[in-house]
């Protein structure tokens, strides 16, 4: 079991999995969905991207050409809910040849070569399989909102136009929403923003509307290799568990389970993901922890330092007996 | 434990989405809430001891200031048609809740403290009033710290048990400077004593904060926040030193040194929100202390949240 930190208030969250549904007042409530985007199968196809776009009527955010692989999008943003990121790396990808270190490669000078047959020896674009074909690693992985567990978006809203939904789903109220902003810098994992011509927050839905009609959310209908999964977090996690324990017993590298668990710093997530690098490669922080973890004692010193204003001011106006 | 210094990035793009508050709005806010809250706090003590010179332009001081504050705040909204959605819900979660409900309090007392001065009507509902807003004044000045060390910004995060401190005393020194720049000089005692107990109280938390806080303290160092950082400390202790030498019988000297000391506060508030928004831009402030603490964590021989695939 996870150890916490000293001063984090005992949570709900952390030892037995939280109802968030029933933590927001949702009485009768449908079981929680997520989704479990399983990174490894992923083939950065962007159909996902597409999907949200079209279905949610997210505005066009610019159209970069940015170098970054073939990462147009950027990041999550107020116009992208769904983002595919794409890593490119100098290893292997996993299986027979992970064992080989070929950090030294030059990808792109290899990749002029092929063909010519310079390629091959000593160094090429190394390994190279049995079967002749080369390796290099790319990584793709479609990033989404979170919908914490223990989200800090919808705790710092004053508004309440950040709220939980039946399905235990964090959702903006757009005709509530007055722009403070709050939310923006209070997600440890930087997914809602403003949108500037609009003046309020957007983020992922999880497509409520398309959930209240029984249908799964877009991007998991539109991913054709089932790299994007929707359903029961229940099942998700077992699903999840049981895949990357046949990555890792076939000896793929660095397979790992992000936002699983439920005892991590926001609760655990009701998106998560299956990687096979460390979250940070995929812009992912390591260890997010809701910030209103350390509301309590903020409030504590606060008040200690408004007593201390008051004691001391008080005491500058005391006069001096003459 | 050596902390690590290299990390990985996803194409050097930071992790988290850097506050879209405006700083003139926001770093304004900070400043104008803490000088009101200040300010009504050194009227109530001014009043109570007879020191109506100084009491009196307070008062108005921070109604002005905390209308100006009003202001910023609806400004910055994305949609300030909406500002009255802040009333819509309590939420003990939300600082900003919790302080618009603060300031829904708090205003209306300053108002009313203003205008009994300002006019010389019900004498005694304005001192009801100033008293009332005294006592929500350490509150108003002190949230503001709570507001924004509750989002995931590091440096703002990490400074979370200090910046109350820092703030209060800010917002004394403020109090204090606004005090100094408008009484008479034969009043303004309580001013000149406020100034240095606020300058060691801000000074001494600021310092305590970025000794505390590790990585996250760099952005206070260094770039447009650091000389801010450094600009406020200079004028604090200038107005400080000229308080308490000349301001009890130069006039002159007490104004100035109050100047300094306002603009000591606000360089103060400006440079803690600069340094926030540094902090948020660069993956290194996030993921090195999260890695760190992942790393003490594993040593400490808890699972690490799977982000470590087994052996
Ligand atoms: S990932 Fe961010 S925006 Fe999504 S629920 Fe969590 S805190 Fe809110
Ligand atoms: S910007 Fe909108 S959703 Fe975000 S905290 Fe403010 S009111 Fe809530």
């Amino acid at each position: 079991m996870q150890e916490r930190p000293v001063d984090a208030p005992t949570p709900t969250a952390g030892r037995a999995p939280l109802d968030v549904a029933a933590a927001a007042g949702h009485r009768a409530h449908p079981p929680r969905v997520g989704f479990f985007t399983d990174t490894s199968i992923c083939i950065g196809c962007k159909a996902c991207e597409v999907a949200c776009k079209e279905w949610n009527a997210v505005p066009e955010d610019g159209l970069e050409l940015t170098g970054m692989s073939y990462d147009n999008t950027q990041g999550l943003g107020a116009d992208s809910w769904r983002h595919v990121a794409f890593v490119e790396q100098k290893k292997s990808s996993g299986g027979a040849w992970a064992t080989v270190d070929h950090r030294g490669v030059d990808v792109f000078a290899e990749a002029a070569r092929l063909g010519t047959g310079a390629a091959t020896e000593g160094g090429g674009i190394a390994p190279v399989a049995p079967d002749g074909r080369t390796e290099l690693r790319w990584l793709m992985s479609s990033d989404v909102c979170k919908h914490c567990t223990r989200a800090g978006c919808l705790d710092v809203c004053p508004t309440g136009a950040l709220f939980r939904t039946e399905f235990g789903t964090v959702v903006v109220q757009q005709d509530v929403c007055n722009g403070c902003g709050y939310c923006v810098p209070a997600c440890p994992y930087g997914v809602i923003d403003q949108r500037k011509s609009d003046g309020r927050v957007w983020k992922c839905t999880l497509c409520y509307d398309r959930l209240g009609a029984g249908l799964e959310p877009a991007c998991a209908k539109a991913c054709p290799t089932d790299s994007i999964q929707f359903g029961p977090l229940d099942e998700l996690r077992e699903r999840a568990a049981e895949r990357v324990r046949r990555l890792q017993d076939a000896g793929v590298p660095g397979a790992r389970l992000y936002g699983h668990d439920p005892a991590d710093g926001v609760g655990g997530d009701g998106a998560f993901f299956l990687l096979l690098d460390e979250p940070e490669v995929y812009g992912l922080p390591p260890d997010p922890v809701v910030t209103t973890r350390d509301l309590p004692a903020m409030w504590r010193h606060a008040a200690v330092a408004a007593v201390t204003l008051a004691a001391g001011m008080a005491a500058c106006c005391v006069r001096r007996k003459r | 434990m050596v902390p690590p210094t290299e990390f990985a990035s996803y194409y050097g793009r930071p992790v988290l989405k850097k506050p879209v508050w405006r700083a003139l709005d926001i770093a304004g806010y900070l400043f104008l809430g803490g000088l009101a809250g200040g300010s009504s706090v050194l009227a109530a003590g001014a009043a109570a001891s007879g020191r109506h010179g100084l009491a009196r332009p307070l008062r108005v001081g921070a109604f002005t200031a905390i209308s100006l504050s009003l202001a910023a705040l609806v400004h910055d909204l994305g949609r300030p048609a909406r500002f009255l959605n802040m009333l819509r819900v309590m939420k003990p979660t939300s600082p900003m809740s919790m302080g618009s409900w603060l300031l829904t309090g708090y205003a209306p007392l300053a108002g009313a403290a203003a205008a009994s001065t300002v006019t010389g009507r019900l004498p005694r509902v304005g001192a009801a009033a100033g008293a009332a807003a005294a006592l929500l004044g350490p509150a108003v000045a002190s949230y503001t710290a709570v507001l924004i060390s509750d989002t995931a910004v590091p440096t703002w995060h990490d400074g979370h048990r200090e910046m109350p401190f820092v703030f209060c005393g800010s917002a004394a020194t403020a109090a204090a400077g606004l005090g100094l720049l408008v009484s008479p000089a034969g009043q303004n005692a309580p001013a000149r004593r406020a100034a240095a107990f606020g300058a060691v109280l801000e000074l001494g938390a600021t310092e305590l904060m970025r000794r505390r806080m590790g990585l996250s303290a760099e952005p206070l160092r260094t770039g447009r926040a650091g000389q801010l950082m450094r600009a406020s400390q200079i004028l604090t202790c200038a107005g400080t030193a000229g308080a308490l030498v000349a301001g009890r019988r130069a006039r002159g000297v007490a104004a100035a040194a109050g100047a300094a000391l306002l603009a000591g506060s606000a360089a103060l508030r400006f440079g803690v929100f600069q340094a926030g928004v540094s902090s948020a831009e660069d993956a290194k402030y996030t993921v090195l202390p999260q890695r760190e603490r992942l790393a003490a964590r594993a040593e400490a021989g808890a699972p690490t949240c799977g982000t470590k695939p087994p052996r």
